[in-house]
């Protein structure tokens, strides 16, 4: 091989190798981010049993039930629509009624979710962003007090 | 005192300025007056932002409340050092850090630049100035900690409880060390383009900074990764969190700075790109910073979520980012690229190291921006998280990890790669060893597991064949080898160092995902339970009360072969009363280099407590191997030819000619 001909040869292996790297991430986009739902979107958007999103709301008051060990099941709701949640493992720290949680997971064929992690606010200030637009969004926000 | 600590700051804000202009002229003018202004006002900017800053940590010591910042972050309660360590728990505060690490390292450049090129030297502090005065205008306009109440309130808000912990004394300091080192690099990159002019002697200046400042990074991710795993109670050591990315950007950029710097400082090759990584670093710490600060993401980490200040930082970036990339643009073409290498050497394998590392920066980039990007052109709402970096980081750094043993062995120029690899032998066969035996001896090894095993042990064997071959193992009589084993630079000790400290944070990492074991379940007092052929029992749930919160401390002991207990363990559910806030402290016994792991969760009806236990095997390599990583990085600095401020002599006469000779 000439010199040049060397020299082409490493960069178009290195532009192959960046276009495989960029074509990598780009299916890794499509296939493994989660998208967020809000319980009321959960009717027009098709989400199919075993497909990761994230669900946002807040926990509907009463609906806390600890079950056998270390399975809890909850109700997410945006005050329109309420959707069943369960989780096994232990709740965050500010996990409460009537506040806002985010919770990752997929729908099982029952139509109940199952979480395989929740998210709750991190201290009393603050509502997990998502939650707080959606809820704005709905028309059903409060500003919290201080 | 506290306005004292104001009019500094409003000062030290003056003198950026000054430090941006009058350099600059000089250089332009080839002032040596001008020029030499530089220097002092680097030194008393950073005296007056340190006067600053430490009036602000007095306020928080004092538990001044009359200042809006201390009242919301602190509280009379807390133990002092968490006082203290509160001055940078908050946005403003850790804003002051910043620049306050910003003007150190300027003054540092002040200090021990004496030896620099007069008019590289103006340029370098013009630039570091100009960042400093960005920032600190920043701070005064949007972020000012020295706002005063009036009324002053009696007590203050307290600390985020999940801050008040040793972690956030040690944190943020080593982080920003790291970030903000980086903008050396990119004032000496930005120097260079405004003089249009580059050699092997800007590699040599700048790759100690490099090393700096990776060393602290690198120290600052750790101690961040170790932080989140004992405080937050979740067992993981890594999120793929925006944030802890918004790090990690800067760390994979720098380490690929960090060897390109070599390339071009022996081989004076790789110039251009060299250069323009340097800026691309520091363009991803400032990233970082816009992302943390503005609040555009909500993690644990963004204290406030305040528009104005997201716009004025988005600015900032914009400038010199832009800037910077626009100054490059312009003069790279004049810049004299470096020499042609054959592809197979170790420049070669250098070439590929940054290939590898900034195309893995690239693809931590996207996940990380890709959510904000979705949101801002489409109503969906999306998450990026581990399984996205799972598929797209994992494939590519694995032939990187591969390929490390290989670099430091091959010659530059030109080099043999079967002649390394049978140098690398040993390692191999010990690695392929260490897969089979995890592969057919451990139970529940998957293949995976078992290639990661062996990767580990790879690396780990590859770094120290590395110090072997040099010194001549298997050639020379063993006083020989010894001797030569001392007489090598300390930066090849360095590498091996920072690559044996890279294997032990794989196997750290291969050995917790791979063969950890976890349990949930809900105890009642004097109940055992067995993990990973370990018994702990579950003593009893007995109230505390600390300084500023009350707890409900579970105690566990675990149970020798004998049946008595051989050690004991307590986890605890706090309760901040100030900020009504719950948080969870884990329990940790480190046995060998292993931890077992206890997080409390809920108490129930009947008296149970539901308790998370995790065995994670090896998990104290994490954080080990970047002490080690530390470590190689602090050899490579101690090296002669590295040192900063002492040059040889032979050094200081050849870049005299080479100036001279300079039209």
């Amino acid at each position: 091989m000439t010199r040049k001909q060397k020299r082409l040869s490493v960069i178009l292996g290195g532009l192959a190798f960046l276009a495989a790297a960029t074509g990598l991430t780009f299916y890794a986009l499509g296939q493994k981010a989660s998208y967020f739902y809000m319980p009321a979107d959960l009717a027009t958007a098709s989400v199919q049993p075993g497909q990761r999103i994230r669900l946002g709301g807040l926990v509907e008051k009463g609906t806390i039930q600890r079950g056998q060990g270390a399975t809890v099941a909850f109700s997410v709701t945006d005050t329109h629509k309420s959707v069943k949640v369960t989780y096994t493992g232990i709740l965050p720290d500010l996990f409460r009624e009537e506040q806002g949680v985010i919770t990752e997971g997929t729908f099982g064929p029952d139509g109940v979710f199952v979480a395989d992690s929740v998210l709750a606010k991190h201290d009393e200030r603050y509502m997990p962003k998502e939650v707080a637009e959606g809820l704005k969004a709905k028309g059903v926000w409060k500003e919290s007090k201080k | 005192m506290v306005e004292t600590g104001h009019f500094a700051l409003v000062l030290a804000f003056a003198l950026s300025l000054v430090q941006t202009i009058v350099p600059l002229f000089g250089a332009r003018l080839n002032n040596q007056r001008l020029m030499a202004v530089g220097g002092p006002v680097a030194v008393t900017g950073f005296a007056l932002t340190a006067l600053s800053f430490a009036a602000l940590a007095s306020a928080y010591a004092s538990s001044d409340f009359s200042l809006a910042n201390v009242w919301e972050n602190s509280h009379s309660l807390q133990p002092l050092i968490y006082k203290i360590t509160g001055t940078w728990g908050n946005h403003e505060g850790s804003m002051l850090l910043w620049v306050l690490i910003l003007t150190f390292f300027g003054a540092l450049v002040a200090a021990f630049g004496s030896n620099l090129p007069a008019t590289l030297r103006a340029n370098v502090l013009a630039v570091q100035g100009a960042i400093g005065a960005a920032f600190f205008l920043f701070i005064l306009a949007t972020s000012n900690p020295f706002i005063r109440l009036n009324p002053a309130p009696i007590e203050g808000r307290d600390l985020n409880p999940i801050l008040q912990d040793l972690g956030l004394a040690i944190h943020p300091p080593l982080l920003y060390l790291g970030y903000v080192g980086f903008s050396i690099c990119f004032s000496f990159s930005v120097a260079a383009l405004i003089e249009g002019r580059i050699d092997a002697s800007w590699a040599r200046w700048v790759r100690p900074w490099t090393l700096v400042a990776w060393m602290f990074l690198t120290g600052g991710i750790a101690m961040g990764s170790y932080w989140a795993y004992y405080e937050l109670g979740w067992g993981g050591f890594w999120f793929w969190d925006p944030v802890e990315n918004a790090s990690f950007m800067p760390w994979l950029a720098g380490t690929a700075l960090l060897h390109s710097a070599i390339v071009m400082e022996k081989r004076s090759a790789l110039k251009i790109w060299t250069l323009l990584l340097a800026i691309l670093t520091f363009s991803l710490s400032l990233l970082g910073t816009f992302l943390v600060r503005s609040g555009v993401l909500t993690s644990v980490h963004a204290f406030a979520t305040d528009p104005t200040r997201g716009v004025f930082i988005l600015c900032i970036l914009t400038l010199f980012i832009g800037g910077s990339l626009a100054l490059f643009a312009l003069r790279a073409s004049k810049l004299t690229a470096g020499g042609l290498f054959h592809p197979i050497s170790r420049e070669g394998a250098l070439v590929l190291n940054n290939l590898f590392l900034t195309t893995a920066a690239a693809t931590v980039l996207v996940g990380t921006l890709y959510p904000l990007a979705v949101e801002a052109f489409s109503a969906d709402k999306i998450s990026v998280g581990a399984p996205f970096f799972n598929l797209t980081f994992a494939p590519l750094m694995v032939p990187l990890l591969v390929m490390v043993p290989f670099g430091p062995l091959l010659a530059w120029k030109r080099g043999d790669v079967f002649g390394v690899a049978q140098r690398l032998m040993v390692a191999f066969a010990a690695a392929l060893l260490a897969t089979l035996v995890t592969a057919l001896f451990i139970d529940g090894a998957s293949v995976l597991a078992a290639l990661g095993v062996g990767l580990a042990v790879w690396l780990i064997l590859g770094a120290l064949t590395d110090l072997a071959v040099k010194a001549g193992v298997g050639h020379a009589a063993t006083p020989v080898m010894a001797r030569r084993l001392v007489g090598l630079p300390r930066s090849v000790f360095g590498t091996a160092f920072a690559h044996l400290g890279l294997g032990l944070t794989v196997l750290g990492i291969v050995g917790t995902l791979c063969f950890g074991t976890e349990k949930i379940l809900s105890m009642h007092a004097g109940e055992t339970v067995e993990i990973s052929g370990r018994t702990v029992r579950f003593v009893g749930l007995y109230p505390a009360q600390g300084p500023n919160y009350s707890e409900d401390r579970g105690r566990f002991e675990l149970i020798g072969v004998s049946g008595s207990p051989v050690g004991e363990i307590s986890s605890a559910k706090r309760f901040y009363p100030v900020r009504q806030m719950t948080t969870t402290e884990s329990g940790i016994k480190t046995i060998g280099l292993s931890q077992l792991y206890i997080s409390l969760g809920d108490e129930g009806k009947d008296g149970s407590v539901v308790v998370r236990l995790w065995w994670k095997p090896l998990v104290t390599l994490i954080w080990g191997g970047g002490l080690v990583m530390m470590a190689g990085a602090a050899m490579s600095l101690m090296d002669r030819r590295l040192r900063v401020g002492a040059p040889s002599r032979r050094r200081k006469q050849t870049e005299a000619v080479a100036s001279a000779s300079q039209p």
